[in-house]
């Protein structure tokens, strides 16, 4: 079952399309692609949060619909729920 | 995708409508009444009741007689009776709407009464009753439809799947030679260069920049807050959406990804030519659609999250969500649920092709949910206060 999407081959994390419990494997399927993949989810991650398809270190962009969405503030690791703590809009 | 036909109404100037409403439509608010008991009187007939219309001047004034007469003209109306507390604003309406060739006339309540304006009006309204239900549907090509987009209530299934499916429609749609538009430039905020370059040329670009820096100004002018603590709401956060970027690159989803726009239109104003166009509008559903309807635009595609239930009383409101517990238990609301996306079990090309199967069906005369719900909700947009 897929459990996240991901829009395009470039975003760095997917969108859970139903709750993601922690140490979950879950499957994740490529929108453009089609092509599905699978990693551990360390944290719960709620329907429609985001999780992290690889590490971001602070300062670098979140990639989703193939577009920088805002900059990192606090260091995540693959499978890390990424949200308003780690996450923030480079507008203000 | 091919350009499949259609059974619609052509109308006088080549335009291609696909209902057949005689409107009742008043020049201002005091007229409403009238209006309302003419539609009573004469059964099939629809009257448009709206608040403004009197002591209305400069810019706002243009953009009152824009959308009104643009109302009057749009092809999915056969035939106009106006009515007007005088008879010279009314006479602008007339004579702006017979630019089409379909037939209109107005009425005057000063000197007559709002009795005698009834009678008169009525026995128009029943001539072009006789006339418009004996127009035939004859056939058209989907590219003659203008289809317009624009979302509400959005959550993050409509970022994930009923956006992108209106964004596959419509390069399918612009592709085989339609006519569509975009609009709702506060909801761009934090996307609004993405959007620059998705002009067709620079200059185009730099239209859409100016316009939209001029709807940030009357936001700064106008604001008791800062915006930033809203955008994105409070809702927005608890459904996952974490920066403005990414609200608003969800909500440009709804323009595909190969197509550009080809101009920018102020509010109410027709395009010129075929493809996708930029239009100046309000975020506010019913604001937003009626700005399209007076522009000319037919059908409308209305992605919707947590279940938005606006509707036009002239263009189809053909509404679509992807997300699940919405077209549970607000079924009745959606023409087409596209959650199977969401299940790894349809691709967006897949969906853009259903939902082009239920513009074809609501051209051909399948009444959208609005429309048989009654959802007529006709919003003018007003630029400032009346003199």
């Amino acid at each position: 079952m897929i459990q996240f999407l991901i829009h395009e081959k470039a975003d760095t994390v997917g969108v859970a399309t139903v709750e993601i419990k922690v140490g979950e494997i879950a499957e994740g399927l490529f929108m453009d692609s089609q092509e599905k993949i699978q990693l551990k989810a360390n944290h719960n991650i709620p329907l429609g949060h985001k999780i992290a398809l690889k590490e971001h270190s602070v300062n670098n962009g979140v990639i989703k619909y193939g577009h920088d969405i805002g900059r990192v503030v606090e260091s995540f690791k693959k499978g890390d729920h990424v949200h308003i703590h780690n996450l923030k809009t480079r507008r203000w | 995708m091919a350009n499949s036909k259609i059974m619609a109404y052509r109308r006088e100037n080549g335009r291609v409508g696909i209902r057949n409403h005689v409107v009742i439509l008043p020049l201002d608010d005091l007229s409403n009444s009238a209006c309302e008991k003419v539609a009573h009187n004469i059964k099939g007939c629809k009257a448009i009741p709206h608040a403004y219309g009197r002591l209305q001047f400069g810019k706002d004034l243009e953009l009152f007689f824009r959308t009104i007469i643009g109302t009057g003209a749009n092809p999915n109306v056969a035939a106009v009776v106006v009515i007007g507390i005088e008879p010279q604003w009314t006479n602008i309406i007339v004579e702006g709407i017979a630019k089409t060739g379909k037939p209109v006339a107005g009425f005057g309540i000063e000197r007559n009464g709002e009795i005698k304006t009834v009678e008169m009006a009525s026995w128009k309204a029943k001539e072009f009753m006789h006339w418009a239900s004996e127009l035939k549907r004859e056939e058209c090509d989907l590219s003659e439809v203008w289809v317009s987009v624009k979302c509400g209530e959005s959550d993050t299934t409509s970022g994930l799947a009923s956006n992108p499916t209106v964004g596959n429609a419509l390069e399918k749609l612009v592709g085989m030679g339609g006519t569509c538009s975009f609009g709702e430039t506060s909801e761009i905020t934090g996307a609004e260069l993405v959007c620059k370059e998705r002009a067709a040329t620079v200059e185009i670009g730099d239209q859409f920049m100016t316009t939209f820096n001029k709807y940030q100004e009357m936001i700064d002018l106008n604001k008791t807050d800062d915006l930033s603590g809203s955008q994105p709401t409070k809702g927005n956060i608890a459904g996952g959406l974490t920066t403005i970027e990414e609200k608003a690159y969800g909500n440009l989803q709804k323009i595909g990804k190969s197509i550009n726009y080809v101009g920018v239109l102020d509010k109410a104003e027709a395009p010129t030519s075929k493809g996708l166009w930029y239009m100046d509008t309000s975020s506010a559903a019913a604001e937003a659609v009626t700005l399209w309807a007076a522009a000319g635009f037919v059908a409308h595609l209305f992605p919707t999250g947590q279940g938005n239930i606006i509707g036009n009383p002239i263009e189809p409101v053909i509404k679509l969500s992807a997300n699940p517990r919405t077209v549970m238990d607000m079924s009745e609301h959606i023409d087409y649920d596209c959650s199977a996306i969401l299940r790894g079990e349809m691709t967006l090309d897949q969906s853009g092709d259903n939902l082009i199967n239920m513009l074809i069906r609501t051209c051909n005369g399948r009444l959208t949910a609005q429309e048989v719900l009654g959802h007529e909700e006709f919003v003018l947009t007003k630029l400032y206060e009346s003199a």
